[in-house]
């Protein structure tokens, strides 16, 4: 099954070859299909009700527009995908029993045979070429059609499917993993994007949007140690009291984003546990480095030494995270830069850049709202008292939650240059860098640019030496840090609280919340 | 005439709601893709969305539709619009009744009873603990409430129901958020039905019914009421309307799934169909409500009809 | 318990100061000042000294207050102690001073906006009353209009558009409002406008705006000064609202509604905290409608106790 053997064998790269940029691709080691050992004997049944702090009546059941914690739980309960992140943060095979490459632009991925849809219909190649496909092409409006452009072709062989990039990238097994892409039944060679129907553990019973949704444990699963549950409920419950209210009154058993605030008076009722998971996604604020006055690393260098970061974590997160160096990569990343020197509190130093860039005070707006991230304005309102110590004036503006993506972040109308940011952390560095740090892509929200970034960026992709590339990504996130336009003062915690009736595995899954939405099928009934 | 009034009326305010949703920033493409954005998906699903055609066509489009009795599909989950509201219409009018048929009579009594007392002690209190029930935002009133009926296990702490649920299970689940909207709205009508009713206590024929050493209840009842319906009346009619157009926050904290999150909803995603027909259902409740105010006032004051 | 015990105790000597005042004024003045001061209920007495107290702290915040506004000082929600006396907010401001703060913007905002709200409403109101006709049908629909949309919902949508600045906020809330004083003050008036005197006044020759004021307002004052004392309220309440659907004041500016909304969660667990500003909330709104009260009673022309 382990047929993913190109380490030495399949060719043999040398640092020649990568100075060519000839084919050699990077990460090879780390992109091993891999199996977790089944967990102790876990009981089968009872129903698992989850309250999430998410939903509207106007979510979309296409997967390409899926955005939020409730449908991606939702989607993982009733669909499976070509590669699971196991909890441990290794890739194990789903729907694809494996996967090999020669060249690294070239990958084969054989299906499982045997697996079904809830309707009954198999799951063939030409399903999993159709449901990538989704996200291709030019009237495609999924949101990870950036992510999947350098896919040149898809295409069904036999019982394969074969993608062949334009680019050797050794990190495509990863994008294989992206919740957006889940198996679809396709017929025509096109899948259905609004079906339930779908070849995971559970099978849709009914749907209100924006409400609830119910699902039964589907009799034929594949797996055999997984979906434990009978019955799964997902009810959206957006506020955050009443989510709190709900599993203490036992009618939920499983709650996320969890008020950090109440967390101790929570512990001590004693019907729930918290869950603080830590992982990469993290809290910043982008500047427009387009924009004077951040167009002056000065003037960026001057504010980032103008919060207090530990006191965001204690604050703002309810010391439930770390504290971050402006670096979007996180210590659950392979290759986290530990050793950089760290930023401090320090309205001295903030002085000192502020003079280095020819100014005596500053005066700022940070344009904050809760929907960058849950204390988004208090942490403005902490910023904007740290950074009046370093003599820079600092105005919190708070603007509507509503239509805060379009039309305050990324600065569209030139006026929010300085704003709140949230990313959910990448499994791979160059997952991250690729969609917020490289010149001109589409996610890159300060605007930023650095010719020996990019440089770094593109060649690290393809180098095999674990030793260069971990130099090559230490220099990049050096370089983010110092020379970057994104203030990231902290890695949230995944923060949940779970009912006690509930059995959680010693692993939980760093890679995304709820267990990386697999939860539904991995937990059970204590 | 007071029919074509009504249709008039809810025509501007289709108008109203479109205008200003065009004034939103953003659009449904923008809010459907969120972060994720980028011009290429934009452009894609502007076109698919039909986004792109300018707003009086759109509207247009709209209106055409919506005469026929056609509200079409919600633009960004592609579902009937008829089929998002069937069973919200529902539980809204549940909620309303349920919270009317609690405040009304209260409220009517309460007032009436602090008039004919008025300054006693009675009077104070019952409008100190009205006040103060209503100078508590809504959403607060709802935790204290769960925190005293809910997590004592006397109710649930949110509604989950279903079209399958039974009037029974309905009347207890939902009895914590008709309690709260009780609290909401009664210390507004039992202030109007008092100040409505003393207003006229000085008027000289109740003056004269006193003389001629009726009962103070008869005289507040029989004599005062009548003429103090109007005002009344109309502050019935708008807190009606209000438990059936307002009570979104209160839906939030019960997970009530009613029109109010579905209209906030579509608004934050521009989805313009959805607000645009939950906006005239509301408009058409409020209508008639105040239709039925009108004619009331109308019939307790027999002077009103024979203006002009 | 013990929050409960010194509220109530709290209460208690408030309305014993009251009744003191009350006393001495009585011994103190003459004439009509006297005879206005032998009126007075307790209650309103009550409610005049709670106004009195909120219009000086307002007016003497930053004096009264051991802290800044904005500056933190110490950690998150800390607990009652000698130095804050009321523990300290979610990130760590005197929460004290934040409530005293508070009482000069809500105070402040929640006056402009009802000011504004019922002398456009009123007026627009009992014009369209007395004149009747097309300019009634046409500004009573108008008004429906604007009415039929859910007021927060309304509200929401304006100030997306508009912004978030307070000025905004007085300006949306105000005309919110003013729909609804308008729809109250028409129907007051309309009872009054076919009574025989202002027939009489009109064949004086009177002009629509003597009407108003001298013959409509007096008689319709009573139910709007009522609706004042709820409408004044419900702004505190509107902009507390608003900030559960994610809008409001700007930070860091302390304002009750907001304060209650940013501390909600705590009660979940019992905790007293947001039963602070909402406790200053409620005690204002009863204070108000004390007076309220006690000027629409003698408005009424009852003598009798």
């Amino acid at each position: 099954m382990n047929n993913f053997d190109m380490t030495g064998k399949t060719f043999a790269p040398s640092r020649r070859g990568v100075l060519k940029g000839a084919a050699a691709i990077g990460a090879a080691g780390l992109i091993l299909p891999h199996t977790t050992a089944s967990a102790a004997a876990q009981t089968r049944g009872g129903t698992f009700r989850i309250g999430i702090g998410h939903g509207s009546t106007t979510d979309s059941l296409d997967p390409g527009l899926w955005e939020h914690l409730y449908v991606q739980t939702f989607g993982s309960a009733r669909h499976n995908y070509l590669i699971e992140v196991g909890a441990d943060g290794q890739l194990v095979p789903e729907i694809a029993e494996s996967w090999s490459s020669s060249d690294g632009q070239t990958w084969v991925f054989p299906i499982r045979q045997g697996v079904s849809f809830h309707s009954g219909k198999a799951v063939t190649a030409a399903d999993v070429v159709a449901s990538i496909n989704h996200h291709r092409g030019d009237d495609s409006t999924s949101v990870v059609k950036p992510l999947l452009a350098a896919i040149t072709d898809v295409r069904a062989d036999g019982n394969n499917v074969v993608i062949t990039l334009e680019a050797p990238n050794g990190d495509l097994p990863y994008l294989m993993t992206d919740y957006h892409v889940p198996v679809l039944p396709s017929a025509d060679g096109k899948v259905d994007a609004d079906t339930t129907d779908g070849c995971g553990g559970y099978i849709v019973e009914s749907y209100e949007h924006g409400v609830q949704a119910t699902l039964n444990r589907n009799p034929n699963y594949w797996k055999s140690d997984r979906a434990w549950f009978d019955r799964i409920e997902l009810v959206s419950i957006l506020d955050p009291a009443a989510r709190l209210n709900a599993l203490i009154t036992g009618e939920v058993d499983l709650i996320d984003q969890v008020d950090p605030a109440t967390i101790g008076m929570l512990e001590s009722r004693g019907v729930a546990r918290i869950l603080s998971i830590p992982g990469n996604a993290h809290y910043g604020f982008p500047m427009d480095s387009r924009q004077a006055p951040y167009s002056d690393n000065n003037v960026r260098l001057a504010l980032k030494y103008a919060l207090d970061r530990q006191a965001m974590v204690d604050v703002i997160l309810g010391g439930h995270g770390a504290v971050a160096n402006d670096n979007p990569i996180g210590p659950a990343n392979r290759y986290f830069h530990a050793e950089m020197e760290a930023k401090t509190y320090d309205p001295d130093k903030a002085r000192y850049y502020l003079q280095q860039a020819g100014l005596s005070s500053l005066d700022v707006t940070i344009s904050v709202a809760d929907a960058a991230f849950s204390g988004a304005v208090d942490a403005g309102a902490m910023f904007s008292e740290t950074a009046r110590a370093a003599g820079i004036n600092m105005t919190v503006d708070r603007v509507p939650n509503d239509g805060y993506w379009s039309n305050v972040w990324m600065n569209p109308n030139g006026n929010t240059a300085f704003c709140a940011t949230y990313w959910g952390g990448r499994a791979v560095e160059d997952h991250m860098f690729t969609t917020a740090y490289a010149a001109g892509a589409d996610w890159n929200e300060s605007f930023w640019s650095n010719d020996r970034f990019n440089e770094l960026l593109v060649t690290a992709r393809s180098e095999v030496s674990e030793e260069l590339r971990r130099e090559m990504y230490h220099e990049m996130q050096q370089l983010v840090s110092f020379e970057g336009s994104t203030i990231i003062p902290m890695y949230n915690n995944y923060l949940m609280a779970v009912a006690n009736k509930i059995a959680t595995p010693e692993q939980i899954s760093a890679n995304w919340n709820f267990d990386g939405f697999r939860c539904v099928e991995r937990w059970s009934m204590a | 005439m007071r029919i074509a009034l009504g249709v008039g009326l809810l025509f501007i305010v289709s108008l109203v709601i479109f205008g200003a949703t065009e004034l939103l920033p953003g659009d449904l493409a923008n809010e459907l893709l969120g972060q994720s954005a980028t011009p290429e998906t934009l452009a894609a699903l502007r076109e698919q969305l039909g986004l792109n055609d300018p707003a009086p066509v759109r509207y247009w489009n709209w209106l055409t539709g919506a005469l026929t009795g056609d509200f079409g599909v919600s633009l960004a989950n592609g579902r009937p619009i008829s089929e998002l509201i069937g069973a919200r219409l529902g539980n809204t009018v549940f909620l309303a009744l349920y919270a009317a048929a609690l405040s009304v009579p209260i409220s009517l009594i309460l007032g009436i009873l602090a008039a004919l007392w008025r300054n006693s002690i009675f009077d104070r209190m019952a409008n100190a603990g009205a006040l103060t029930a209503i100078s508590f935002p809504e959403f607060f009133v709802a935790y204290i409430l769960v925190l005293w009926l809910a997590q004592t296990g006397l109710f649930p702490s949110m509604v989950r129901i279903n079209p399958t649920t039974t009037f029974g299970d309905r009347v207890y689940m939902t009895f914590l958020p008709a309690l709260t909207l009780m609290l909401v709205v009664t210390a507004h009508m039992m202030r109007m039905t008092r100040a409505a009713i003393i207003n006229l206590m000085a008027s000289p024929y109740i003056e004269m019914a006193r003389l001629k050493g009726m009962s103070p209840l008869r005289i507040v009842l029989r004599h005062a009421l009548p003429n103090a319906l109007a005002p009344i009346i109309n502050v019935i009619a708008l807190n009606l309307a209000y438990l059936i157009t307002g009570v979104v926050v209160v839906e939030v904290v019960f997970v009530y799934p009613g029109l109010g999150q579905l209209m906030v909803d579509a608004v934050s995603n521009r989805d313009i169909a959805v607000v645009q027909a939950v906006a005239l259902i509301f408009a058409a409740a409020y209508v008639a409500l105040n239709l039925l105010a009108d004619v009331l006032s109308t019939i307790t004051n027999p002077r009103l009809m024979h203006r002009r | 318990m013990g929050f409960a015990a010194s509220v109530i105790l709290g209460l208690a000597a408030l309305f014993a100061i009251a009744w003191a005042l009350r006393a001495a004024a009585r011994a103190t003045f003459s004439g009509q000042t006297r005879s206005l001061a032998h009126d007075i209920p307790l209650t309103a007495s009550f409610g005049l000294l709670v106004i009195a107290i909120y219009t000086f702290v307002a007016i003497a915040a930053p004096a009264l207050a051991p802290f800044p506004e904005r500056e933190i000082v110490g950690g998150q929600f800390q607990a009652w102690s000698a130095e804050h006396w009321l523990g300290t907010d979610r990130i760590g401001r005197d929460m004290l001073s934040r409530l005293i703060y508070g009482a000069r913007n809500t105070v402040g905002i929640a006056f402009a906006t009802t000011a504004l709200a019922f002398v456009v409403g009123a007026i627009l109101g009992l014009w369209a009353a007395l004149v009747g006709g097309w300019l009634d049908q046409a500004l009573s629909r108008f008004v429906d209009a604007l009415m039929a949309i859910p007021a927060l919902i309304f509200s929401l949508l304006l100030l997306t558009i508009f912004g978030t600045s307070v000025l905004t906020l007085i300006l949306v809330i105000a005309a919110v409002d003013a729909t609804r004083v308008f729809r109250l003050a028409r129907a007051v008036a309309q009872g009054i406008v076919v009574m025989d005197y202002i027939e009489a006044a009109k064949l004086r020759g009177e002009g629509s705006w003597f009407l108003i004021r001298r013959e409509i307002l007096p008689n319709a004052m009573a139910p709007l000064v009522a609706e004042f004392g709820l409408r004044f309220c419900f702004v505190f309440l509107a902009i507390s609202s608003l900030s559960f659907l994610g809008l409001g004041i700007q930070p860091p500016t302390a304002d009750w509604g907001s304060m209650v909304k940013d501390n909600a969660t705590l009660i979940t667990f019992g905790d007293v905290t947001p039963l602070l500003p909402a406790g200053c909330i409620a005690l204002l709104t009863v204070a108000v409608n004390f007076v309220v009260d006690w000027q629409l009673h003698r408005a009424s022309g009852l003598k009798e106790q």
